[in-house]
C-alpha cells in the first residue's frame, strides 16, 4: 500500500461528514440487509452497510465514494458494534476506499496472467492520459490503482472501473474507454474483442473439440 | 478421555484437550507465540506445528487441533523440526535485529525460541518491512516493526479487559496492530499486553531502557493498591523497585495485574519521608529518632488511638495495637461505620474465583471497574462464559460489560424490581456485591443482608453475599479489631490525647484537632501535612508483611528493598518507641511478632482463605435515598504511593481528565 493515497485528516473528515446518516432509501436497504441475519447477529451486515455508506458518500460528493472515519463510526453504531471492529473490516477489504477517489475509480489488474497478456500497456494508456497510480486527476475524474487478481484471467488483461469490468484490453481500447468516460459516454462493458461475448474460447475451441456440438464421452479414450 | 501417544508415550488426556495440551501433559515443550492458556485460540503464528497421525501428511497446528482417541503425535520428528525452522525463518524475515536496544531482550519468547528452534541463519536478503509506531497510551510503548501479529493483545483487550479498542488493520504484509485511531487504551488493565506480547513490540513505557531482566532481584510480594491482593513479583536493582509484575495465582489475579499495581512503583522513590520530623511553631523540622520519641513520650498517657491507612500490613497494625491498646482502633478512614460483629457479613464470601460461577449478580453502589478491576474481569467472564445476568443499583457507569441498571434509588434493595426478582428466583447461584459506595448509607448493610436471606443467596455450597472493600488493609484490620463502634467519628469524639496514624492519608484530620498526632508512614502526603510528629516508615515493598484480601485470603509478601534514609520498618518503630514509653513490647524480631500475632488472631497464621463461618448480624434494614456517586473518583490517584508516582499522575491527567500530551519527536 505504499502507493495508496493518504487518508485525509481526521478532524477535516469529522467536520465534513460528522452528521452522516443513511438517506431514507438507504436506511430501508440497510434494514433489509440487517434483517437477513438472525437476532443478535446484526453485525454480520457490516460489509453490506459499509458499501452502502460508501455509495451514499459517493452520491453526496459526485465521486465513487469513500469511508471517512465518522461514516465508519456511524455504521458501527448502527449495528451496535465497537468502532474498532468496523474499522478493521473497512481497512481489510480493498473495495472500501479510505481516501477520496474520483468520478471513476480505475483499478488495473497487474497480477501474473494480466501482466503476461499486457497489463503494462494498459498502465501506459492510463499514464498517457495523465492518470497517476494512487492519485486522482486534478479534474477529479479518474483515480488509478493497481490491484491484484480480479478473477478475469480468461479475458486478461482487464480493468475494473466503478462497478464494471472491461476485459481483453489493449493500449488502444483502454485509451478509447477512458476517452468515452471523460466524454460522458458509456463504453461497452465486458470484453472488448469483436465477436466475443464473455470468456468463451476466442476463435473456436482448441480443446474438447468433440464436445462443441454435442455431449461426448471421453472416458473410453483415456 | 481420549488416549493419545506423544513421542511413543501413551497417555490419557481430558476430553476437549488440544494436541498442544496433550503434548504438554506428556512433558514436551511446544514452542508457541499466539497460543495463550487464558485467551481464545487464534492459531495464526504456526509455531506449534507437530506431526499427527491419522491426518493429512503435513504438520498441523497443535494449539487448534483437538486431541482424539488413538492419535499418534510426534513432536521431535525431522518433519516437525523442519517445519519449526521454516516458520521461525518466516517470522524473522520482517523482525528487526535490534535486540541490543530492545527492552524485551532477555525475556523475549522470539529470542528464546529462535535459539531453541530456529535455523541459525537467514536466507532473506531483501529489505525488511517497517511499521510506524502506534500510540497506545501512557503505559504501553510500541515498536510495531517488531510485531509478529500473534494478536494476543487484541484478544486480551477484548476478552479480559473488555474493551474493543485494539485491533488489526490492513491485511497481509500491511497488517498492523493498533488502537482505534491511535487513541490511548481506556483500560485499567492495559499493562498486561506488555507481558503478553511475545516480542518487543509492546513494552512498558515507564520502564523503558531502565534495566535488563537478569540484573534484577525478584521478590514475591502482595500488591496493596486495591483489596484484591494481587500476587506480584517486585523486580529491584540496588535500592529501587523498578517494576512490579503479576505472579500466577488462579484464585486471585490469574496472571493479570492492574495498571496501578504495575506502574505505581515509581512513586516509591518520590516524596518519601526519610527522617523523623517534629512540628515546632507550626513548622515541621527534621529531628533525630530520640528527639521524636521524647516528644511522643511527653504526650503519652498509657493508651492512644490508632488510625490505620489503606495499605498497612497486619504486622504493623498488630504492633501498634500492642503498644496503644485495643480500645481506640479504626481503619475505615473515610468514615464508614458498618457493623463488624460478624466478619462474614463484610467479606467477599463468594470468593474472587467463585464469582465466575454466579448466574445472577446484583451490584449495589459498586464501581467494580475502578474499585477492583480484577474482580470486574471475573464478572465479565461469568457473563461471557456462563451467560450470567448482571443488575446494578447506582449511577450508570461503564463497567465494560452489559449491565441492567436499576437506577440509583436504594429502595430497589428493599423491594426488588420484577426483572431482578424473577431472575433471582430462577437463579441457581445468585450473588450480591455491596460496594463501599453503598455502605456509606444507613441501613444498606442491613437491607443487603435481608435481601440475601429473602432470595436465599446463601445456600448449600454457595454463599452469594459479598461486600467489596478496596483497601488492602481492610480485612486484616477488621480481623485485628481495627473497627470502632460508630466509625472514626465516634472514635474522634473520645478525644484521644495521642493518636497514631499508620500511613493514613485519607482520614479527616480536622476531627483530631485536639489530639497529638503521630504519623507513621512512608509518603509526605495528606497525613504528614497534619502530623505533629512524623516517624518515617516502610512502604509495602520495604517490609515483609501479611495482607488479607477482600475475600479473606491471608497472603504474605516479602521485603524487596530497604526503606530510604532513616526510615525503618513500622513494627520496629513501635518496638523502639515502646522502650522509650516504658511499655516494652514482647518481640524483638518479625518472627517473634508474628508468633504473638498468630496467638492473638490464629487465622492470620494460616495462608489461604480464612474461615469466618457464616452468621448474620441483625441490623436495621430501612433504606431510603439515592446513591449519589462512587467513592473512587480517580482510579489512578487513590493512595499516597500513586499520588507520588509520575506515571500515575500522567495516566490520571490523560485517561481521566483528558489532557493531551504531544509525543516528542525522536
Amino acid at each position: 500500500m505504499a502507493d495508496a493515497a493518504h487518508t485525509p485528516n481526521e478532524a477535516d473528515a469529522r467536520a465534513q461528514f460528522g452528521a452522516f446518516a443513511f438517506s431514507a432509501e438507504n436506511k430501508k436497504t440497510a434494514d433489509m440487509y440487517v434483517g437477513r441475519y438472525p437476532a443478535g447477529r446484526q453485525q454480520s451486515a457490516v460489509m453490506a452497510l459499509l458499501d452502502l455508506a460508501q455509495r451514499q458518500v459517493g452520491e453526496e460528493t459526485h465521486t465513487q465514494g469513500w469511508l471517512p472515519v465518522p461514516v465508519i463510526e456511524y455504521v458501527a453504531s448502527y449495528l451496535g458494534m465497537p468502532y474498532m471492529r468496523a474499522y478493521e473490516v473497512a481497512t481489510f477489504y480493498t473495495m472500501y476506499n479510505l481516501a477520496p477517489v474520483g468520478r471513476f475509480h480505475v483499478q488495473v489488474c497487474g497480477t501474473t496472467p494480466c501482466m503476461l497478456r499486457g497489463s503494462d500497456d494498459i498502465m501506459a494508456a492510463c499514464k498517457n492520459r495523465g492518470l497517476v497510480k494512487g492519485a486522482t486527476t486534478p479534474d477529479g475524474m479518474f483515480t488509478l490503482n493497481e490491484v491484484e487478481c480480479m478473477g478475469n484471467c480468461a479475458s486478461a488483461p482487464m480493468v475494473q472501473i466503478n462497478d464494471d469490468n472491461y476485459e481483453d484490453l489493449d493500449y488502444d481500447s483502454m485509451t478509447a474507454i477512458l476517452q468515452d468516460l471523460s466524454d460522458g459516454k458509456q463504453p461497452k462493458v465486458g470484453t472488448q474483442l469483436p465477436g466475443r461475448h464473455t470468456v468463451e474460447p476466442y476463435g473456436g475451441a482448441t480443446t474438447l473439440q468433440a464436445m462443441v456440438d454435442k455431449n461426448h464421452d471421453y472416458r473410453g479414450e483415456y | 478421555m481420549p488416549k493419545v501417544t506423544v513421542d511413543g508415550l501413551e497417555l490419557e488426556v481430558p476430553a476437549g484437550a488440544t494436541v498442544l495440551q496433550a503434548c504438554e501433559m506428556a512433558g514436551k515443550e511446544i514452542p508457541r507465540f499466539c497460543y495463550h492458556e487464558r485467551l481464545s485460540i487464534a492459531g495464526n503464528c504456526r509455531m506449534c506445528l507437530v506431526e499427527v497421525a491419522p491426518g493429512p501428511p503435513k504438520p498441523q497446528a497443535s494449539c487448534a487441533l483437538p486431541a482424539t482417541e488413538g492419535q499418534i503425535i510426534k513432536t521431535d520428528s525431522p518433519m516437525v523440526k523442519k517445519a519449526r525452522e521454516g516458520v521461525m525463518e518466516f517470522l524473522l524475515i520482517n523482525h528487526p535485529l535490534d535486540c541490543p536496544i530492545c527492552d524485551q531482550g532477555g525475556e523475549c519468547d522470539l529470542q528464546d525460541q529462535s535459539v531453541a528452534y530456529g535455523r541459525g541463519a537467514s536466507r532473506f536478503e531483501e529489505n525488511k518491512r517497517a511499521v510506524t509506531e502506534k500510540y497506545m497510551g501512557p503505559i504501553v510503548k510500541t515498536a510495531m516493526t517488531r510485531c509478529i501479529q500473534c494478536t494476543r493483545c487484541v484478544r486480551f483487550t477484548e476478552e479480559v479487559a473488555g474493551i474493543e479498542e485494539v485491533g488489526a488493520i490492513g491485511r497481509g504484509e500491511n497488517m498492523q496492530i493498533t488502537t482505534y485511531l491511535e487513541h490511548a487504551m481506556q483500560s485499567e488493565l492495559s499493562g498486561n499486553v506488555v507481558d503478553l506480547c511475545p516480542v518487543g513490540a509492546l513494552t512498558s513505557k515507564p520502564y523503558a531502557f531502565e534495566a535488563r531482566p537478569w540484573e534484577l532481584k525478584k521478590t514475591p510480594s502482595i500488591d496493596v493498591m486495591d483489596a484484591v491482593g494481587t500476587n506480584i513479583r517486585l523486580d529491584s536493582r540496588g535500592r529501587a523497585v523498578l517494576r512490579a509484575l503479576p505472579r500466577i495465582n488462579d484464585d486471585v489475579n490469574e496472571e493479570w495485574a492492574s495498571d496501578k499495581t504495575r506502574h505505581a512503583v515509581d512513586g516509591l522513590t518520590h516524596r518519601r519521608l526519610d527522617k523523623p520530623y517534629i512540628r515546632k511553631d507550626g513548622k515541621l523540622v527534621a529531628a533525630s529518632w530520640a528527639e521524636a520519641f521524647e516528644v511522643i513520650k511527653a504526650n503519652w498517657s498509657g493508651d492512644a488511638a490508632v488510625i490505620a491507612g489503606d495499605q498497612v500490613d497486619c504486622e504493623t497494625m498488630f504492633a501498634a495495637r500492642a503498644l496503644a491498646g485495643a480500645s481506640m482502633l479504626e481503619g475505615r478512614q473515610t468514615g464508614l461505620a458498618y457493623d463488624t460483629s460478624s466478619l462474614s457479613a463484610v467479606n467477599f464470601n463468594t470468593t474472587i474465583a467463585g464469582v465466575e460461577n454466579a448466574d445472577v449478580i446484583l451490584l449495589v453502589g459498586s464501581d467494580l471497574r475502578r474499585e477492583a478491576p480484577l474482580v470486574n474481569t471475573r464478572i465479565q467472564n461469568a457473563i461471557r462464559k456462563r451467560g450470567a445476568k448482571v443488575f446494578a443499583i447506582g449511577p450508570v457507569t461503564d463497567l465494560t460489560y452489559k449491565v441492567e441498571w436499576l437506577g440509583d434509588d436504594l429502595s430497589a434493595l428493599a423491594k426488588a424490581p420484577k426483572a431482578l426478582a424473577d431472575a433471582l428466583n430462577a437463579a441457581e447461584r445468585p450473588a450480591i456485591i455491596v460496594g463501599g459506595g453503598a455502605l456509606r448509607y444507613e441501613g444498606v448493610h442491613g437491607a443487603a443482608l435481608a435481601f440475601a436471606s429473602k432470595y436465599k443467596l446463601v445456600r448449600d455450597g454457595w454463599n452469594g453475599f459479598n461486600v467489596l472493600h478496596f483497601a488492602a488493609a481492610r480485612m486484616g484490620g477488621l480481623m485485628l479489631g481495627y473497627a470502632h463502634d460508630g466509625g472514626i467519628k465516634a472514635l474522634a469524639a473520645k478525644s484521644p490525647k495521642l493518636a497514631f496514624f499508620l500511613a493514613a492519608d485519607e482520614a479527616d484530620y480536622s476531627l483530631f484537632a485536639g489530639s497529638f498526632k503521630v504519623y507513621v508512614g512512608h509518603h509526605g502526603d495528606n497525613g504528614a501535612h497534619h502530623a505533629d510528629v512524623i516517624l518515617p516508615g516502610a512502604a509495602y515493598s520495604e517490609k515483609s508483611g501479611t495482607y488479607v484480601n477482600l475475600e479473606g485470603r491471608v497472603q504474605r509478601g516479602e521485603r524487596a528493598v530497604f526503606p530510604p534514609g532513616d526510615a525503618r520498618e513500622d513494627w520496629a518503630i513501635f518496638r523502639a518507641l515502646s522502650d522509650v514509653l516504658g511499655k516494652r513490647l514482647p518481640f524483638d524480631s518479625l518472627e517473634a511478632l508474628r508468633v504473638e500475632m498468630f496467638n492473638a488472631v490464629p487465622a492470620l497464621g494460616v495462608e489461604g482463605l480464612a474461615d469466618y463461618g457464616w452468621s448474620e448480624p441483625t441490623l436495621p434494614s430501612a433504606v431510603n435515598g439515592k446513591i449519589a456517586d462512587y467513592p473512587i473518583k480517580d482510579f489512578y490517584l487513590t493512595n499516597a504511593i500513586c499520588r507520588a508516582s509520575e506515571t500515575m499522575q500522567r495516566c490520571s491527567a490523560e485517561l481521566v481528565h483528558g489532557t493531551q500530551y504531544l509525543e516528542a519527536a525522536e
